[in-house]
């Protein structure tokens, strides 16, 4: 029965925390991303564990910060856990996520993360709005340390590519 | 306390190096540069702060990451020196980005192996980003090498000013006493061989270097480190204990 309530509350917890968006591409939330690795019950507290991005992420306090809030007003006490091991990779993005990443105008990591072609080869990105795969990257970095810049050659329109990290 | 120290020094390269591509912010001399450069010191900065703040819990002492990263002299920098050069000319930036990050790449790598949860983490992460980095400041080393007349001059003048810091990259420093973390030393091969492919496209050769400058892991710095130092440091000393 103590059990059965945990498990309930885990749920309903999760639910609350996986809803938050990311506050640089608020069209994903942090379930989506993959970032948010669980929400534990430990006791009466809500814990919550996140893997930040990048190692720079200067959205991974905000983040963290949107979870405990989002918990709190679910109506738990609420703790964030910062996981570090195993790194978060751009494998961890969702079906569901990349779909929406498409739909906002970014274009998903199309190679497997640590591929030596994401890394050092070509890679071949699809563009969103006429779906050419004729398209040439613009710039290494792009507006968030978690995109790079291309351009479609067919229809010439430029978008972001979220990098495969 | 090896592995506090020899944390330190890895978290000092890494805010050492990152402060410097910062400076190039709304510098730099074309808009896709004046990203990159603070992306790429973005990426530096995190490693930093997660190896401060595994550094201060190691000592155990009650000092946070900025008391840690802000409040410490330039004697008790332990970074090496290739990473304090300063700035000078666009071609100087991207050779030491590329001579740092041909390093770090294969020293993460193998620090993905460590017995160490944290080490593991941040190795997991950054052999990604420094892959990026070897990409991105490699293909300017190239294009500057193999460029015109006046840019094949400033990137040789880079490899002149600059490899006179490189052995010390080798150097096992603090780490000799911390088993978590991989050695130095055992990296030289994977750099020497980035450095060779590059170079041989960027019609760029390393020179012989009778006497290498050495001394960051003691303390003994340029006297650039100072200056930086003081700057960076300028806010956090005028307005002890404020947060925001």
């Amino acid at each position: 029965m103590v059990a059965e309530v945990a498990d309930i509350c885990a749920a309903r917890a999760w639910e609350a925390a996986a809803a938050v968006p990311d506050p640089e591409v608020p069209c994903v939330t942090v379930a989506d991303l993959g970032i948010l690795r669980g929400v534990e019950m430990d006791g009466d507290v809500a814990v919550a564990k996140v893997t930040p991005t990048y190692s720079g992420c200067p959205a991974t306090l905000a983040i963290e910060m949107a979870i405990e809030v989002a918990l709190r007003e679910a109506g738990f006490d609420a703790r964030i856990e910062r996981v570090l091991s195993p790194a978060w990779t751009t494998d961890w993005i969702t079906e569901e996520g990349r779909e929406k990443l498409r739909a906002y105008g970014i274009a998903p990591p199309e190679e497997p993360s640590g591929s030596v072609r994401a890394l050092f080869g070509e890679t071949t990105v699809t563009c969103l709005r006429c779906g050419s795969r004729e398209t040439e990257k613009l710039s290494e970095f792009g507006s968030t340390a978690c995109k790079a810049q291309y351009r479609c050659t067919a229809c010439l329109e430029p978008f972001d590519y979220f990098k495969c990290l | 306390m090896a592995l506090m120290d020899a944390v330190l020094e890895l978290a000092d390269d890494h805010l050492v190096l990152g402060h410097r591509l910062s400076e190039w912010c709304g510098h730099a001399p074309m808009l896709e540069e004046d990203l990159a450069l603070p992306n790429m010191a973005l990426d530096l900065i995190g490693t930093a702060r997660t190896l401060y703040d595994y550094a201060a819990k190691l000592e155990g002492q009650g000092r946070s990451e900025d008391d840690i990263a802000y409040l410490r002299g330039e004697r008790e920098y332990r970074n090496c020196l290739l990473v304090e050069r300063p700035n000078e000319d666009f071609a100087h930036t991207v050779l030491r980005q590329f001579f740092f990050a041909a390093f770090m790449h294969p020293y993460w790598h193998a620090a993905q192996d460590s017995d160490d949860e944290v080490i593991r983490g941040v190795a997991g992460k950054a052999v990604k980003e420094m892959a990026y980095h070897i990409r991105h400041a490699g293909e300017w080393v190239i294009r500057l090498g193999d460029g015109t007349e006046e840019s094949a001059q400033r990137m040789r003048d880079a490899v002149e000013a600059l490899s006179i810091y490189t052995a010390e990259l080798f150097e096992e420093g603090a780490a000799e006493g911390a088993p978590a973390l991989p050695s130095r030393a055992a990296q030289r091969e994977a750099w020497d061989a980035t450095i060779a492919h590059v170079f041989a496209e960027a019609q760029l050769e390393m020179p012989e270097v009778p006497f290498p400058q050495t001394g960051g892991r003691k303390g003994l710095h340029g006297e650039g480190l100072g200056h930086m130092l003081a700057e960076m440091q300028s806010v956090y000393r005028a307005h002890p204990g404020a947060t925001w």
